[in-house]
């Protein structure tokens, strides 16, 4: 289990990373989300240990980490684009971490035949690395990674550097493989699509500080502050009153069954509010297709205020149009 | 903030660094310190500085360097567009053509110009010290334009600018960084070109170098070679800091490389800049063709004789060795040489590349410090060597080790310059992944540099090796009569009369000519990228 506590790193006399407590738990997934230069990246640089901490302690179970060099952390590190070894071919790469532990050729092998297979590049041991996509590149990186059975996973932003399709497809990939391995991990991310997709749990940073620590749902639902909330998509906040699972505000009501009760203050995420028959009235400024939806731009007519909303068709510019509260869309910022 | 780089530490980089700076220290600034001193001591550096005499020496030497300079840069860049924007057929063979003269030594250019313009004078002296340095011109502007962007180039043409409109606007500030550093290394070797100048100016035409080898060999003035030497060293120091501002500069715009393919298929008025190109690789052909033929052809028609000469001892005994002998020499002394400039070379480019990944500053300092003996004169450098080394242990000053350490010294900076951008262009976070995967900071080495930076070794090795072969200043200095190389012979029979000597010294060209031609063809072929300065 890696445990950080009261971590600072300093550069120069900015720190990049302040006070931060984090721990992971044995075969535990954890998503380090945040915007770029929140710090995260040098946090995880921090516990490979290719940066020096200004304060703090970086332990793995009993051990102080601070005298422990790269090498010998037994932690693997996958970057953002490969960084793979162009004179080596696949299997050579796979290898390199197997090698350096000493392992039998016989017995590498296996393991090389095992991890491709696992990545899903079965038959790939003999391909030049630089003739490779950037998808599979990645799944190499992951395999050479893992080879090892590193004790810890660090992933710096593993999927960013792909086009936003295979993003996904690989997304879905990456969570089965490091289920499958049962691996510990450690992954940084600014996107929140893939931080939810690939972790157990969800540190969400900002400003070289950890704002919020919990379960996908929790943060996407609760997030800490309106600034978390903001990061997670939320464009709008408005006070609310929750009564047994029902929340009420000025645009509605909609039921919250996970929400406590009492005054809240709500945040709108553009899914919040749907093209409705009736509901708040407004009129329509425009009108935008999306990938699975239409994105709509509205004007109260309340209030004159301008609200995100979605709808499943495309609407006239210039038509008066009913909004209705989707609790799907809601977070209770606490 | 000093950043945790997987690399080495501190005491073990501290150890590396020892070797080359301590080679540095006993072998280059000790003799060049004492020759200064000894001039010093003696008196009248100012009286010597302040004849008019002195400052026509340093007028012709600064003038001719800007002329050939210039003329280098003015040849080098339709070169440089050929090479880095064009993907004609031949391009290859090119790159071996304009690589040539870089590596032949001093002696054959001398002589090939001399051969071209009997009458020798400031032309040819400029033509042939520009012939030496259209390959630095064309091969560093051509890095840089490789790496250039086209895309900025497409948006000026789609923005009405004409093709020529483009080149000054747009890509010609572009490439300043690099003919601007191109144009430092080359005004430097030009001031300090010796062999070219002995040969072609004579005693009538001297710049400061052959004046120092003059004054301290023959007229025996070691106060006015001293105030000499002084002089060319600040000169050569302002010119170094320049370059290293320059190279600065270029490594910073090689950043902003992109990733559209930039060659293309010459096109309207391109082609006219191709024509240039390829007449001035056929230019740089012309005193190369001419040595050869003239080794071949003698009053009596067609003939060997200046090979089967090779084997004695010249017209009269001009030689105290054989002409055997002298290739010989010439090849034990290169080899030790490269030897010990490769192991030098490597273990200063393992320094300045760690130090610069560990943040360390001043790495420029220590840099321009290992370039030093580029643009010294060998000349003070082997003269200061017989003032010196009798303090150590083993009687240097006699012994046949003095040659190749002097070579090694001139190769030295060469090898640097061919290993450092290579060591420098490998990701940092290959070595982290390399590290992470268990591999401890000296396996890093072993697994991602040595691999990566093989090549790169390899052609440091086989250039290092035709530099040592012709280098002419130091060592006609320092070789004994029985331990003279190629070029010293060579220098030795064209200064006797006879026929059979002048034949038997083209001869001697021709081969040293065949030699660096095959070294260049082979290290083209492994192509790592060699001549950026």
């Amino acid at each position: 289990m890696l445990v950080v506590k009261n971590l600072t790193v300093r550069y120069g006399t900015l720190a990049a990373v302040s006070d931060v407590d984090l721990a992971v738990n044995d075969g535990e997934v954890l998503a380090l989300l945040g915007p770029s230069g929140c710090g995260k990246s040098t946090l995880l640089r921090a516990v490979a240990g290719l940066e020096p901490p200004a304060a703090g302690e970086i332990r793995w179970d009993d051990t102080d980490l601070a005298n422990v060099p790269v090498h010998r952390r037994g932690f693997g590190l996958v970057f953002q684009d490969g960084q793979l070894f162009p004179h080596r071919d696949v299997a050579g790469n796979v290898a390199f971490g197997l090698r350096m532990r000493h392992v039998r050729a016989a017995e590498r092998r296996t393991r090389i035949t095992e991890l491709l297979e696992l990545v899903g590049l079965a038959g790939y041991e003999h391909r030049t690395v630089t003739q490779l996509s950037g998808g599979e590149q990645q799944r190499v990186a992951l395999a050479r990674a893992l080879a090892p059975r590193p004790r810890l996973l660090l992933l710096d932003e593993p999927l960013s550097a792909l086009d936003r399709a295979l993003r996904e497809q690989l997304a879905m990939d990456l969570a089965g493989v490091l289920r499958v391995a049962g691996a510990t991990a450690l992954v940084v991310t600014h996107d929140h699509d893939e931080a939810f997709t690939l972790a157990d749990r969800v540190a969400v940073m900002r400003a070289g500080r950890i704002t919020q620590t919990g379960p996908p749902d929790e943060v996407w639902r609760r997030p800490a502050d309106e600034d978390t909330a903001r990061f997670l998509g939320c464009g709008l906040f408005l006070p609310g009153h929750v009564q047994d699972g029902v929340v009420t505000c000025e645009l509605g009501t909609a039921p919250l069954p996970w929400a406590p009760d009492g005054d809240v203050t709500l945040g709108l995420r553009p899914t919040a509010l749907r093209l409705a028959e009736n509901g708040v009235s407004g009129k329509l400024i425009r009108s935008v297709h999306r990938r699975d939806h239409v994105r709509l731009q509205v004007r109260l007519d309340s209030d004159d205020q301008l609200v995100d909303a979605v709808a499943g068709i495309a609407e006239t510019p210039g038509d008066r149009v009913h909004l209705t509260l989707d609790p799907d869309g809601l977070a209770v910022v606490r | 903030m000093a950043r945790h780089s997987p690399g080495l530490k501190p005491r073990g980089l501290a150890l590396i660094a020892l070797v080359p700076l301590g080679f540095l220290a006993v072998f280059f600034v000790w003799p060049v310190v004492a020759i200064l001193r000894l001039g010093l001591d003696e008196g009248g550096v100012l009286a010597t500085l302040g004849t008019a005499e002195v400052w026509r020496l340093v007028g012709f030497t600064v003038a001719q360097a800007a002329g050939a300079t210039a003329v280098a840069v003015v040849a080098g860049l339709p070169v440089a567009f050929l090479l880095a924007r064009t993907n004609l057929p031949g391009l290859g063979l090119i790159r071996v053509i304009i690589l040539v003269p870089f590596v032949l030594p001093s002696v054959v250019v001398g002589l090939a110009f001399r051969t071209l313009l009997p009458d020798g004078g400031v032309w040819a002296i400029v033509l042939a010290n520009a012939f030496f340095n259209v390959a630095v011109v064309a091969r560093t502007v051509a890095g840089l334009w490789t790496h250039l962007d086209r895309r900025a180039e497409d948006a000026a043409r789609a923005l009405g600018a004409s093709r020529l409109r483009t080149f000054t606007n747009v890509t010609l500030p572009a490439l300043a960084p690099a003919i601007g550093s191109a144009a430092a290394v080359v005004f430097l070797f030009c001031a300090t070109s010796f062999g070219v100048v002995l040969i072609l100016g004579g005693a009538r035409l001297r710049t400061l170098e052959t004046e120092i080898y003059l004054r301290t060999v023959e007229l025996l003035d070691l106060s006015g070679a001293a105030a000499l030497s002084l002089l060319q060293l600040g000169a050569v120091l302002a010119a170094l800091s320049i370059g290293a501002i320059m190279r600065r500069r270029r490594e910073t715009a090689l950043r902003l490389r992109g990733k559209a393919e930039s060659a293309r298929r010459p096109a309207g008025g391109e082609w006219a800049v191709v024509v240039l190109a390829v007449l001035v690789v056929v230019l740089l052909l012309v005193p190369i063709v001419s040595l050869v033929v003239r080794s071949l052809s003698t009053a009596d028609g067609w003939r060997l004789d200046g090979y089967r000469a090779l084997t004695g001892f010249g017209y009269e005994g001009s030689l105290e060795i054989s002409g055997l002998d002298a290739v010989r020499n010439s090849l034990a002394a290169a080899t030790d040489a490269t030897l010990i400039a490769v192991t030098l070379g490597t273990m200063a480019s393992v320094v300045l590349v760690s130090l610069a990944r560990n943040k360390v500053r001043y790495v420029e300092v220590i840099d321009t410090a290992f370039m030093l003996p580029l643009g010294v004169s060998a000349v003070t450098v082997g003269f200061g060597y017989l003032v010196t080394l009798d303090l150590l242990p083993g009687d240097l000053r006699t012994s046949a080790a003095l040659v190749p350490l002097a070579q090694a010294l001139v190769v030295t900076p060469l090898v640097i310059r061919i290993m450092l951008p290579v060591l420098r262009s490998i990701d940092e976070r290959l070595r982290q992944a390399a590290a992470s995967l268990g591999a401890s900071p000296w396996r890093v080495w072993r697994e991602v540099d040595v691999p990566m930076a093989g090549r790169s070794l390899l052609t440091a090795a086989a250039f290092g090796y035709v530099v040592a072969l012709g280098e002419f200043g130091a060592t006609s200095f320092l070789a004994r009569p029985d331990t003279a190389t190629l070029p010293v012979a060579i220098a030795r029979l064209i200064s006797r009369p006879g026929e059979l000597n002048n034949q038997m010294a083209y001869a001697a060209c021709t081969l040293l000519v065949l030699v660096t031609v095959a070294v260049v063809a082979i290290v083209e072929r492994v192509r790592v990228p060699v001549g950026e300065f």
